[in-house]
């Protein structure tokens, strides 16, 4: 069977010839309409469509977009924030870098409903250090958009007002994790805060109520308030609503970034079909379905899950749908949306040393757990690559995770544990007979990762 | 602090960015234009940004020693950062780093100086472009595939044009 077809939406005009980042080019394809109709609609209605949209986070944690926006404290008496996560640091994630270079207005109207929703009346976008071009492109757009009344003061002659303004990063990972960039936003060590009593929706910027998300969602904000919150849920699988950008990247034929309904394109579709396969003469061994972080699948392995009715379904790794419902039955997450594909000429041990060696130059430092057990796996493993191995640094390495996951100030520590966790359950044999194989000469064009 | 006229400009502009009370997270902004100016974030900066934003330099100074992009130190003309994460080691982001410290005699990690000067290289984590992997971000330009051929063609590229200065 063939895949099904990719559904465009947040994609729609990325990489279309002839298509530029400019006011002038996304007002010709209809850009700043939906804003328009959306301040002449009461507030509420708008948050009730979000809502109903079942619009779930694309930043990591697939967090309910409507019922977030519930939580906000609109009693405090103080100004409620909006910040973008642009940070898009998760390694093998890649989406939002194209909104923002290809397609900024449409990130911009997004955030323009948002605000208008929530009755914010400042919003921060917190881009990477390392998208330069990306922060200027922002820059450009957002002046283009307030000279149009777009944003600014007296939003399309009405009444609200809300100013936006782009704050770049500067190289830090944990600046994605949402209360670490409340803190670098205030000018501060990106030192993730302790929920509770910490909740962003209560106590974010500068203690005020703010809102927290990722450039995706708010593109999907847009969409939904343009068909509303009905139709957009019956895109997708139930629970699993709209489409979802999956970036796709490691050792397949047509690594990239591809736009489905989420759930109505499988694991094995994605990767055989629409990625065109392994490279000439290898095969499938891994694959990290979302971002670094997620605990790792092994070609060959199934899940048994239950279904609605009580009754049971095994699943393939090939079988599974890019949901985040089912991705996290089968004990990993949809994550961030970013595929790392890993092909049988991958050696196990210095692929998990490479991920461990991320962790540890991440890490906040915070937390004794975390700070130290991110260093001593990255020790442990890259020690077990370049110098002696020993058959029991797989329970080593695994002991030391399992003592940093569920003790941190922040989810950093279960990113950096369920790599080495997932690996060395999975690839365990491949861990305990390293002392051995490393004996063997490597296998011409062998790459390092470590 | 000797800055450039457009420098304090920009500066001026960014502080109102943010609440009057809250000046202090104009601190990242004011650290990247000093950086661009100057090349890096010289001692005085930091005495600099706090007086200006009415904070204490240990406040500062916790900035610029935190986040990776802040440097204390001159770099050389040129900065080469070349991706190190998994989809990047996948693809042979490890050979294109060789390939750039052969280029240039230097080491990336820790990052050094060439010793003409010219270029540093730099082994970096994932620049989120891990589909068109190996990536390498030269100055703010992103290179896209840089395998070990298309590492010696742009060191060339570098080489030549430092030649002509
Ligand atoms: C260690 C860590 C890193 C994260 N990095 C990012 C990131 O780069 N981009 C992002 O949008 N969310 C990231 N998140 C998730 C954010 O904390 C937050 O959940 C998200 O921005 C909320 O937006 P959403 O609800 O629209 O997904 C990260 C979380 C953790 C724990
Ligand atoms: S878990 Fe790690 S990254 Fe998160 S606050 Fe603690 S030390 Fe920092
Ligand atoms: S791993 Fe190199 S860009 Fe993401």
């Amino acid at each position: 069977m063939p895949a099904p077809a990719q559904r465009r939406i947040i994609f729609q005009h990325i990489d279309e010839p002839g298509y530029t980042n400019d006011l002038a080019c996304y007002v010709k394809h209809g850009g700043y309409e939906i804003l328009k109709k959306s301040v002449a609609r009461p507030p509420a209605e708008i948050m009730d469509e979000v809502k109903k949209s079942g619009l779930r986070g694309r930043g990591g944690a697939g967090f309910p977009c409507g019922f977030k926006w519930s939580l906000v404290d609109r009693k405090s008496g103080k100004p409620i924030y909006l910040v973008v996560n642009a940070d898009e640091s998760e390694p093998g994630t890649f989406k939002d870098r194209y909104i923002i270079h290809q397609d900024p207005h449409q990130l911009i109207e997004g955030i323009m409903i948002t605000c208008f929703a929530n009755n914010v009346k400042q919003a921060y976008i917190y881009i990477r250090g390392e998208f330069p071009h990306g922060a200027r492109i922002l820059e450009q757009a957002i002046a283009e958009a307030r000279a149009a009344h777009f944003c600014g003061p007296n939003v399309l002659g009405t009444a609200y007002g809300c100013e936006i303004y782009v704050h770049r990063g500067a190289g830090a990972y944990i600046c994605g994790e949402e209360t670490g960039l409340i803190e670098s936003l205030e000018g501060k060590r990106p030192y993730p805060r302790i929920k509770p009593p910490y909740f962003p929706a209560v106590l974010g910027l500068y203690q005020c109520p703010t809102i927290v998300n990722n450039v995706e969602t708010l593109c999907h904000v847009k969409y939904i308030a343009d068909v509303g919150g009905d139709a957009y849920a019956k895109i997708g699988t139930p629970n699993n609503t709209g489409t979802r950008l999956l970036c796709v990247s490691g050792h397949v034929q047509k690594p990239g970034y591809y736009e489905y309904e989420v759930g109505k394109i499988t694991l094995g579709e994605l990767l055989y079909e629409v990625c065109g396969g392994p490279l000439p003469g290898r095969k499938f061994k891994a694959v990290i379905p979302g971002g670094s972080s997620a605990k790792i699948l092994k070609f060959g392995e199934s899940f048994t899950l239950k279904n609605k009715d009580g009754s049971m379904r095994t699943l393939t790794v090939e079988d599974i749908p890019m949901d985040f419902d089912t991705l996290a039955a089968c004990g990993t997450m949809g994550g961030s949306g970013g595929v790392i594909v890993m092909d049988d000429s991958t050696d196990m041990v210095a692929a998990l040393a490479n991920i461990n060696a991320f962790y540890a130059h991440e890490s906040c430092g915070q937390c004794t757990p975390c700070r130290e057990g991110s260093l001593w796996m990255k020790k442990i493993s890259t020690r077990m690559v370049h110098d002696t191995a020993r058959a029991e640094d797989g329970a080593l390495l695994k002991s030391v995770a399992d003592q940093i996951a569920g003790r941190t100030i922040c989810a950093f520590g279960e990113a950096c544990s369920w790599p080495t966790q997932s690996f060395i359950a999975k690839f365990g044999d491949e861990f305990k007979a390293y002392p051995e194989a490393k004996k063997a000469v490597k296998p011409a064009g062998a790459l390092d990762l470590v | 602090m000797n800055l450039k006229s457009a420098t304090l400009q920009k500066i001026d502009e960014v502080i109102p960015h943010y609440p009057a009370d809250q000046k202090r997270s104009a601190t990242l902004p004011l650290l990247h234009l000093i950086q661009e100016d100057v090349g890096y974030i010289p001692a005085e900066a930091i005495e600099w940004v706090a007086a200006k934003l009415g904070i204490q330099p240990i406040n500062v100074y916790e900035v610029v020693t935190f986040y990776p992009m802040f440097r204390q130190k001159p770099i050389g003309r040129r900065h080469v950062k070349v991706c190190r994460t998994l989809s990047c080691a996948l693809m042979g982001g490890y050979k294109t780093c060789a390939e750039f410290e052969k280029q240039f005699n230097t080491h990336a990690g820790p990052a050094e100086v060439s010793p003409d000067g010219e270029v540093t290289v730099e082994f970096v984590e994932c620049l989120a472009s891990c589909g068109t992997a190996p990536v390498v971000l030269i100055d703010d330009e992103l290179h896209e595939k840089v395998d070990c051929a298309k590492a010696k063609q742009l060191s060339d590229q570098i080489k030549a044009e430092a030649k002509k200065r």
